[in-house]
């Protein structure tokens, strides 16, 4: 790559600057060239191929469990009975499912692809700060998936995507690999996040301010930070389970002399602020798709801008929510619900900030707007039932009951997914060139959004009624629950694979996208569809906000101080 | 009859019954956490509506009408606004907390003069030791109007004991006791739940609260923990019905299909072919009674050697009629 651009005389160009300098996808031919670039813009677009090749295998697992739970036939002796699956091979899959969906789909989602592909473009810069890094981040990040879908050839794990001690050191399936394909998973994390922070310090274009920033950089800037500071923890527990599971230093095994409780400690301590690597990006997401399309500049900026950080900060002090039942000292639980509390109080600010951007404005309600739409419903919902589970009393009713299980759907699913196939259906004109289909769009957004409340809204109703998570069949009272719940999980499955076929249209022979096809203001619309390979043709200089729409009627007195 | 207690009866009422969506209310806990819970579901309904009303009427209201260009308002924030949503919500979200908090210290803090039950954990079933009788028990019977503390713990991986009609939940760990509490008001059965994921069988780890009058549970713990007018049952039928209630059912089948452990259909006096490669010519009583309190001891050619010991777990009595059964099945 680097011998590429030397090759590139220095007067190209200026002299190809009229429209017939190829962009980042032709720029370069042949498989190498996309193996060995070190282009932003080609990393976030491998990125995107890889998880929504990794989002299509936890579905297929999701679906399968959903499947499962359509329910047992009751009878004989016993009163019940397996009918797809055994108890093994459903732990298996409910394991795959959830460490494949958080591990290599919502976690590296809307930073590693978009964050990569948007972040210098929205900097006015040609490049992340260490392209290089970039690259082995990514190789990184295949190197992690492999070893993680490797112990489904070795006996695949059990454990839950948690990999709870001792649970975790005794079983007999192929606990190593998987914890191993995590512990990887985590350095393309890490890399990412140290090269976004950097990034965003170092290379913002000149006139970009820190009030100038898009709210999407903001957003990425929260969640790089939490990720160079919470996974080195999450390396460090997943290491000693595999040394103690390897050679037997008692660390978590009572059976050792270790402490179980202790690995739930480590294990939250990175993953409660993992929660908010994996929702942070898709609040910038939102912020952007619903201020571009109500033409208007967005409901208290900075009260949005700081509510991430102060998410991310806050956010490493809850981890013992997730531990009301575990035995902790009373103390401790006290503490951690009130934190817990402390942390909805941003989150709130926010939900109000985006309705609030609404008013008064233009609304353009196109298919990335609908998705938005439809995230600040679902996301309402899975915030709001957080408060059940931030109780102490009641959580003792809820903890490991389907509740929990539709609670975070509702936030990273609901939340963060929806977030992410809207802001796909926002960014790419600009990725491909190509327009999307704007009504097969919506009819999309339409089945995604009604299965998705059938099947997770029923899960409220079945954990309110006691029924436990992470089984592979029930009682007869919790079957009409489950079998509504997997009619909705179909739904689902449909939405998605719509959106799968118009994004493959649109490839063949989409209609061709103007530069700034939604009227965009900050610097990503400002360079061609798709971009050329160093981004912009000058160098951009940054006088205005990213949310200045010429819409914008300044003859009526400006209220509102930010 | 005043309102008062009209209500009241009404309160009884409704809680003996589960309802579509919420487990009968048992327990003192029960009816506290419910209260908690409907206050914050009205709560949520409140700013759900809130939230996506304005979201639905603005689309209504805001919705680019023309294809020119529309002019928008240049509002930008407002202070006095967002104090309020910071603040309003802030104030509830300490009043849910300290609530319960509240509710929750009345479960963590066990009155004095409750009764003791050992409760035990293991893959994949619960055991339930009452230390003054010297009783074993797979199902946890306790008198009506007696409060019950249960001292517990596993002898394997995490559990957690959950009885959703009493509301209460708590982690089962190996190496250490934890406790729970509730005082069961009528006579009924409840259900009890394993929630901690603990492997092959999680599902089927299972139990019952069998609340009794006094009388009938002084009876129960005079037969040495066996409900009245077991005197005539046949050995083999005993033998079946502690098979269904001591976990045996999760691994071992009746009907020849191979489950985590071989199944008990014509194992009796049958050869046996063990994984060190020794064998055995016919299973015998020995042998039998062997597997279920030293079960890696000898263990059958195909079959990982995962089976928990029972020693301590069933008497001799128990055993027999174990055995019985499975003599029983040809």
């Amino acid at each position: 790559m680097e011998s590429n651009r030397k090759n590139v005389p220095q007067g190209a160009h200026a002299a190809t600057a009229g429209g017939a300098e190829p962009n980042y996808i032709n720029a370069h031919k042949g498989i190498w060239s996309w193996m060995t670039t070190v282009d932003h813009k080609r990393l976030g677009l491998m990125y995107l191929v890889g998880v929504l090749g990794f989002f299509a295998v936890g579905g297929i697992f999701a679906l399968l469990v959903r499947t499962q739970l359509l329910g047992p036939i009751f009878k004989g002796a016993s009163g019940k009975q397996e009918w797809l699956f055994s108890g093994e091979t459903y732990n298996k899959l409910f394991t795959l499912h959830g460490a494949v969906m958080v591990f290599l789909v919502i976690i590296p989602s809307i930073p590693a692809s978009l964050g990569n592909f948007f972040l210098p473009l929205m900097l006015g810069a040609k490049d992340v700060a260490f392209p290089k890094l970039n690259l082995m981040s990514f190789y990184v990040y295949i190197l992690g998936g492999a070893f993680l879908l490797f112990s489904i050839f070795t006996g695949a794990v059990d454990t839950g995507w948690t990999f709870y001690t001792p649970y975790s050191s005794t079983t007999s399936t192929s606990v190593v690999s998987a914890v191993l394909g995590v512990f990887i998973l985590g350095f393309s994390s890490i890399l990412t996040g140290v090269n976004f922070i950097v990034t965003i310090h170092k290379m913002r274009a000149p006139g970009l301010t820190w009030v100038r920033l898009p709210l999407f950089v903001w957003a990425q800037y929260a969640t790089s930070l939490i990720q160079v500071l919470a996974t080195p923890v999450l390396a460090i527990t997943l290491m000693l389970l595999a040394i103690e599971r390897t050679i037997g230093v008692g660390i978590f095994d009572p059976k050792l002399g270790g402490d179980p409780v202790l690995f739930q400690h480590f294990f939250w301590f990175y993953s409660h602020p993992a929660v908010y690597i994996m929702i942070l990006p898709a609040f910038g997401v939102i912020s952007e798709i619903i201020t571009i399309n109500s033409r208007k500049q967005i409901f208290g900026y900075k009260a949005i801008a700081m509510s991430s950080v102060a998410i991310a900060v806050i956010g490493f002090l809850v981890w013992g929510h997730h531990m009301f039942t575990s035995g902790q000292s009373e103390l401790a639980a006290a503490v951690f619900s009130f934190l817990t509390f402390a942390v909805a109080v941003p989150t709130a600010i926010k939900t109000f900030s985006w309705v609030a951007t609404m008013y008064g404005g233009s609304l353009r309600m196109n298919s990335a707007m609908w998705y938005a739409q439809a995230f600040l419903f679902l996301f309402t919902i899975g915030g709001l039932t957080g408060l059940f589970l931030g109780t102490l009393s009641v959580d003792i009713h809820l903890h490991d009951t389907y509740f929990v299980v539709a609670h975070f759907h509702y936030v990273m699913m609901g939340g963060t997914m929806t977030a992410f196939v809207g802001a796909l259906h926002h960014w790419w004109p600009k990725m491909t060139g190509r327009m999307l289909n704007e009504f097969w769009g919506k009819v999309s957004c339409f089945f995604v959004f009604a299965g998705f409340n059938i099947a997770f809204f029923s899960q409220f109703v079945l954990g309110t009624k006691g029924m436990p998570r992470r089984y592979a069949n029930y009682l007869p009272e919790f079957q009409y629950l489950h079998q509504i719940s997997t009619i909705g999980s179909y739904l689902l499955g449909l939405g998605f694979f719509i959106t799968l076929c118009y994004m493959i249209q649109s490839l063949i022979n989409g209609e061709k996208a103007p530069p700034n096809p939604w009227g965009g203001r900050s610097l990503e619309w400002e360079t061609d569809s798709p971009p050329i390979e160093h981004n912009f043709h000058h160098q951009p200089v940054v006088t205005h906000g990213p949310y200045e729409f010429p819409e914008i009627d300044h003859s009526q007195a400006p209220r509102g101080g930010h | 009859m005043n309102l008062g207690s009209a209500l009241g009866n009404m309160m009884a009422q409704a809680a003996n019954t589960a309802s579509w969506w919420k487990p009968m209310q048992a327990s003192s806990h029960a009816v506290a956490v419910d209260t908690l819970f409907n206050f914050i579901m009205y709560l949520c309904f409140f700013f759900f509506v809130l939230i996506v009303g304005a979201m639905v009427y603005f689309i209504v209201k805001y919705r680019r009408k023309g294809s020119g260009p529309e002019r928008t308002s240049p509002i930008k924030g407002n202070h006095t606004l967002e104090i309020v949503w910071s603040v309003i919500p802030g104030i509830l979200l300490v009043l849910i907390f300290a609530w319960g908090f509240k509710d929750w210290l009345a479960i963590a803090v066990v009155p004095a003069n409750a009764m003791e039950v050992r409760v035990s954990g293991q893959k994949w079933n619960w055991t339930f030791t009452y230390p003054k009788d010297g009783i074993v028990s797979p199902d946890l019977v306790v008198p009506a109007g007696q409060t019950v503390k249960l001292v517990m713990t596993s002898t394997d991986v995490l559990h957690s004991f959950y009885i959703p009609d009493y509301r209460i939940k708590r982690d089962v760990i190996p190496g250490k006791y934890t406790v729970l509490w509730f005082k069961p008001e009528e006579e009924a059965t409840h259900q009890i739940f394993c929630t901690e994921y603990c492997g092959a069988e999680h599902s089927n780890m299972l139990s019952k609260v069998k609340v009794m009058s006094s009388a009938k549970y002084e009876e129960w713990i005079a037969n040495g923990g066996e409900e009245a007018g077991g005197a005539g049952v046949p050995l083999a039928e005993k033998g079946k019905k502690l098979w269904e209630q001591r976990g045996c059912v999760a691994c071992h089948s009746i009907d020849g299909s191979k489950k985590v452990g071989p199944t008990w259909k014509g194992a009796f006096g049958t050869a046996r072919q063990f994984a060190d490669g020794s064998s055995l010519p016919a299973a015998d009583e020995n042998y039998m009674r062997e597997s279920i309190l030293v079960p890696n001891a000898k263990v059958v050619a195909g079959y990982p050697g995962v089976m928990p010991s029972y020693q301590g777990q069933l008497n001799d009595k128990q055993i027999e009629a174990l055995i019985e059964f499975m003599k029983s099945l040809k």
